[in-house]
Parts: C-alpha cells; structure tokens; sequence
C-alpha cells in the first residue's frame, strides 16, 4: 500500500523538477531524445523512446499471442493428461528464467541466427530483443489464457460435440469465445510486461534512440534507457538524473494503464454461467 | 474426461452411418482433416516453448561448461577472462537474500494475516487488494528507481547491500502477500470455528490453528518469489551495484555486486572469452534456481503429508 504512494510519490516530485527546466510539451511531442549529450545539445523528445518500446512490443504480440494462444487450446482442449503434465513443468520453468538468461540468450545466439538469412542486421537490433522478449511472455499468455479455457463449463462442451462438432469446432466455436474476456486481458497483461522488460532490451536491441519502425535497426526502449542513464556517471540532482524520473514516469503511467484495462476487460466481458 | 473421449469416439460412427448418403461424408472427412491438422498446429505451438528452452540451455552449457571450475568460484572480477571469477558476486547474492529473504516473510505474512483475517470485507479491502495486484505488474526497474530515491537518497544507506535488499524485498513482497493470503484462504473455515468454540482469541486461532495449517503453502509462496529476487538484474543496477568489485562485502553498508550484475557485466563485453565467463554464470545462477524450485517442492511434499 505505501509503496504504491510511494512511487507515486517520488516519480511526481522528481518528474515536476525536470518539467521545471523541460517544458512538457518539449518532452511528449519531441522527436530527438539526446539526453546524455551535453549542454545545449541536449533534447527531450520523449517519443522516439517510446515508438522503440512500442517496436519491441509490436513485435513480441506478433510472436507471442498467436504461439501463446495455441498453446493454451492445446493444453486445455487436446493435450492428454500425461502429456499436460509433462508440458506444464516445461512452460513454468521458462517462466521462471530471469531476464538477464534471455537477454544473453538473445545477443549470443538469435542475433548470430538472424544475422545468416539477414545479412544487413546490425550488431544490435529491435528484431532479435523482441522475438525473445516474445519468448519470454509465451508462458504467461499460455497459462493465463488456459485457466481462463479450463473455467468453461464441461456442460458446454458437451452440449457441441452432442451436436456433432469436432474439437476444433468446440475449441474456436464455444470454449474460446466463452474465455474471451480472460484471454484478451492475459494479452493485454503480457503486453504490459513487455513494456516494462528491461534486460533483454538493454543487452540486445542497442542504445540509440531513434524514431524508426525499421525492426533491423538499433533502437532504445524506455527502460534501455533508464539503465543506460544509472550505469553513466551522471550527477544526483542534475538534469539527466531527473530526466531518468521523467522516463520512469511515462513508463509506470503506460503499464498501470495496460494493468488497469486488463482488470477491467477480465470483469466487466465476463460471461457467467 | 471419460464422457469427452465417449462424445469424440461417437462421431465416426455416425459418420459411417451418414457416409452412405453420400455428399455429406466429404464435408464431414473434410472437418475432421480440418482437426487433425488443427491438432498438429497447436502441438507445434506447444512445443515452441520446450525446444526453445532446450536450445536455451544447450547453448549455455556448450559456451560455459569448461569455464566451471573450483577457481571460478574462488576469483574476484577481472579484465583477463582466465583469472576471473564469481566470487563478489555469489558473496552479493547471499548478502542480498540474507536481508530479503526474513523481511519478505514476515511482512508478507503479517499482510497477509491483516487482509484474511481482521480487515473487514469493504471498500477499503477491496482497495487495498486492488492496489497489490497493480504492484505486481510494476515493472521491475521503476522499483530500481523507487529503491535509489528512498533507500539510497533519503535514507541515506548509499548504494548499499541494504539498499538493494529493501528495493529486492518491496519488489517480491506482493508476490509473497498473494502466495500467503491464498494458503490462509485455504484453511476450512471449520477448523477455524472449532477453535473460537474451545474459547480461544482471534491470535490465538491465527497462531496455533491458521499458520500451522497454511505454512507449506506460505513458505512456497516465499521461497518461489526468493528466486525471483535473486534473477533480477534491472533494479539492482538502478540502486547502483557496482560492476567491478574485487572484496566480498563486509557489512549490510558496503558497495556490492550480484550474480545477475556480473553475468550482464561479462555480456556487455565485446570479447567471447568474457561471453562464455557469462555462459558459466548463468549455468550457476540456473542451478541455484533449480534447487530453491526443488526445495520449494521438498518442503512442501513434507508439510503436507503431516497436516
């Protein structure tokens, strides 16, 4: 409870220090973010940031909600007993890896992968961050969107294949659209954990932050950033080290919105039986 | 289950029977090709997960296996991979969860305690559970940066063991709280009458009859979010673990490094020889995972069977 106030707290008082000096029209329609230069090279446009981080996320959906989502109808609709109890293990263990294990992952072998059928990747790129950061939320999805498939009542099932229908029917017919509300706020949930995803973007999608939707380039993610900002010496009280609540604060305002709208789609499209 | 195979089995009976009348037997043959091909594509999906975490660990031990000796274990940090070890960084580790791991329990607990068993079920309960759920999915480097501004900052501990402690523990603790309120949710509440019947408090109840029974899931709950402590690299690195460090730390007040911090470190290096001194730290930080999940088990398998 008082660590929610007390994010609140800090981001508030540090991020209305920084617009003191940095108008905050500056900040969210800029489109240079230069922050580690120095003096008057210096620009706050926040947005390339932010479409880096938008450009890895894009990327995980693509890999994970589809991968995540058939994964879940297997377990719940197909999968045999023995076999569910093999794969569960499996997909917890993957969720139980830490990021920093990914993010090493990704630079040492999906980049060098990548790098034989694309030729011109650079070193450090958005493509190889987000299919791992994509990896990395496969489990989450999976097993969110499961429990939601396993809350649909038997009678319902049973009532389709009375009718006739084969379990691919009743899976994409009946079961998934009873599990909706639950499977679109897991999506949602792991999108936000995307977002918020750290050391697989710091270590393998690069460091400079420009605006491009180009996934083959180098770009930096709001929390690369940050990292970047902390490791650099940068004085307690200077306009960087503000600069790191600033980017805090965007940050923690876009998640607590995904969190919050997944909370909400779970209740409000519940269907009750 | 056994309903649902007799409902799957029954269909090609049927079928046979329709497959007479001619027409309707393609659309049908074409339906069913249409599962069988739909339930090799979620298998494959499926598996996605298990071959990725194969190749994961494949390539990791490939690059880090030969690096794993008794001196890797014995050596500070150094510029030349051949000297270099994980020494500091294991020391950091153990500091870290020496702090974490009693504070998380006995707040988490103690929440957890408040929220089951006095809070009443209203608005503000509501609230408050709302709030924790929301403080799960805060993303792991803005607790860095809660940690730096009131550990390190205003309270002046500096870039401390203690500070990355604190930051470590706010940052499991509602995992912890879930994990614990869950297991108190779990205990009948028969059991719960039956000692307010013999005469005895609310604490009493909670001390003697409550905690006993929801321990092993409790202590699970911790021991899992413990290894999420020890992974977590981005919020350290905000409270300022030092990359470099050639001492294991002397008190809860001195500069510190992490397992985490040095395998990053070593894979922020240019150099390969420094990427498979990471590979061998992953590999140890991966077992020590893997044995906190099996005692996890262990102690839970062990709790239970006595209650």
């Amino acid at each position: 409870m008082i660590t929610t106030f007390a994010i609140l707290l800090t981001l508030l008082f540090e991020t209305a220090s920084f617009f003191e000096e940095v108008s905050i029209i500056e900040f969210v329609t800029g489109t240079e973010w230069t922050a580690l230069f120095s003096g008057d090279q210096q620009k706050f446009g926040v947005l390339p940031l932010v479409a880096g981080t938008l450009l890895v996320t894009a990327g995980a959906a693509i890999v994970a909600m589809p991968i995540g989502l058939a994964s879940a109808i297997y377990l719940s609709e197909y999968a045999p007993d023995r076999v569910r109890r093999v794969l569960k293990p499996v997909l917890e263990v993957l969720a139980g890896i830490p990021t920093i294990v990914y993010g090493f992952f990704a630079l040492t072998f999906v980049t060098p992968l990548l790098k034989k059928w694309i030729p011109n990747l650079d070193t450090f790129n958005a493509l190889s961050a987000s299919i791992v950061v994509g990896i990395m939320i496969i489990p989450l999805i999976a097993s969110l969107s499961e429990d939601a498939m396993m809350a649909v009542p038997r009678s319902i099932r049973h009532a389709a294949y009375a009718l006739g229908a084969t379990k691919l029917e009743v899976a994409l017919r009946v079961v998934v659209p009873a599990a909706l509300s639950g499977i679109v706020s897991s999506f949602v949930l792991a999108l936000s954990r995307a977002i918020g995803e750290t050391m697989i973007v710091t270590i393998a999608a690069g460091s400079t932050p420009v605006l491009t939707f180009n996934m083959l380039e180098s770009i930096q993610t709001m929390t690369a950033y940050m990292v970047q900002a902390a490791t650099g010496d940068i004085a307690y009280g200077s306009i960087q080290y503000k600069s790191l609540y600033a980017v805090g604060m965007t940050l923690f305002l876009f998640t607590l919105a995904m969190n919050l709208l997944a909370q909400y789609i779970a209740r409000r499209f519940k269907e009750d039986y | 289950m056994s309903t649902e195979e007799i409902a799957v089995k029954e269909v090609p009976k049927s079928e046979r029977e329709r497959g007479k009348s001619g027409e309707a037997s393609g659309r049908i043959r074409f339906r069913r090709w249409k599962n069988r091909l739909a339930h090799g594509v979620f298998l494959m999906a499926t598996l996605v997960g298990v071959v990725v975490l194969a190749l994961l660990l494949a390539d990791i031990i490939r690059k880090g296996w030969s690096w794993i000796d008794a001196d890797f274990f014995n050596r500070f940090a150094s510029r030349i991979p051949e000297r270099a070890g994980i020494k500091a960084a294991l020391w950091g580790s153990l500091w870290l969860i020496s702090i974490t791991a009693p504070l998380t329990f006995l707040f988490g607990v103690a929440t957890a305690i408040y929220l089951e068993e006095y809070a009443k079920k209203g608005r503000l309960s509501r609230f408050i559970q709302l709030n924790i759920s929301n403080l799960a999915g805060v993303p792991s480097i803005v607790y860095g940066i809660l940690g730096l501004t009131l550990f390190v900052r205003w309270l002046a501990f500096g870039q401390s063991v203690l500070a990355g402690a604190l930051t470590l523990t706010l940052l499991v603790l509602p995992i912890v709280i879930v994990a614990a309120q869950e297991a108190i949710a779990a205990v009948p509440q028969s059991l719960r009458q039956a000692s307010y019947a013999m005469g005895a408090t609310r604490w009493q109840t909670i001390q003697k009859v409550v905690l006993p029974y929801a321990f092993p899931g409790i202590l699970t709950g911790t021991i899992l979010a413990l290894s999420r402590a020890i992974g977590e690299t981005a919020p350290l690195i905000m409270v300022g673990a030092v990359t470099f460090i050639a001492f294991t730390s002397g008190s809860a007040f001195d500069g510190f490094t992490a397992l985490p911090i040095q395998i990053w470190n070593w894979t922020s290096q240019p150099k390969a020889e420094f990427h498979e001194l990471a590979a061998a730290g992953i590999i140890v930080l991966l077992a020590v995972l893997l044995s906190m999940n099996a005692l996890a088990i262990y102690l839970r398998n062990k709790f239970q069977r006595k209650v």
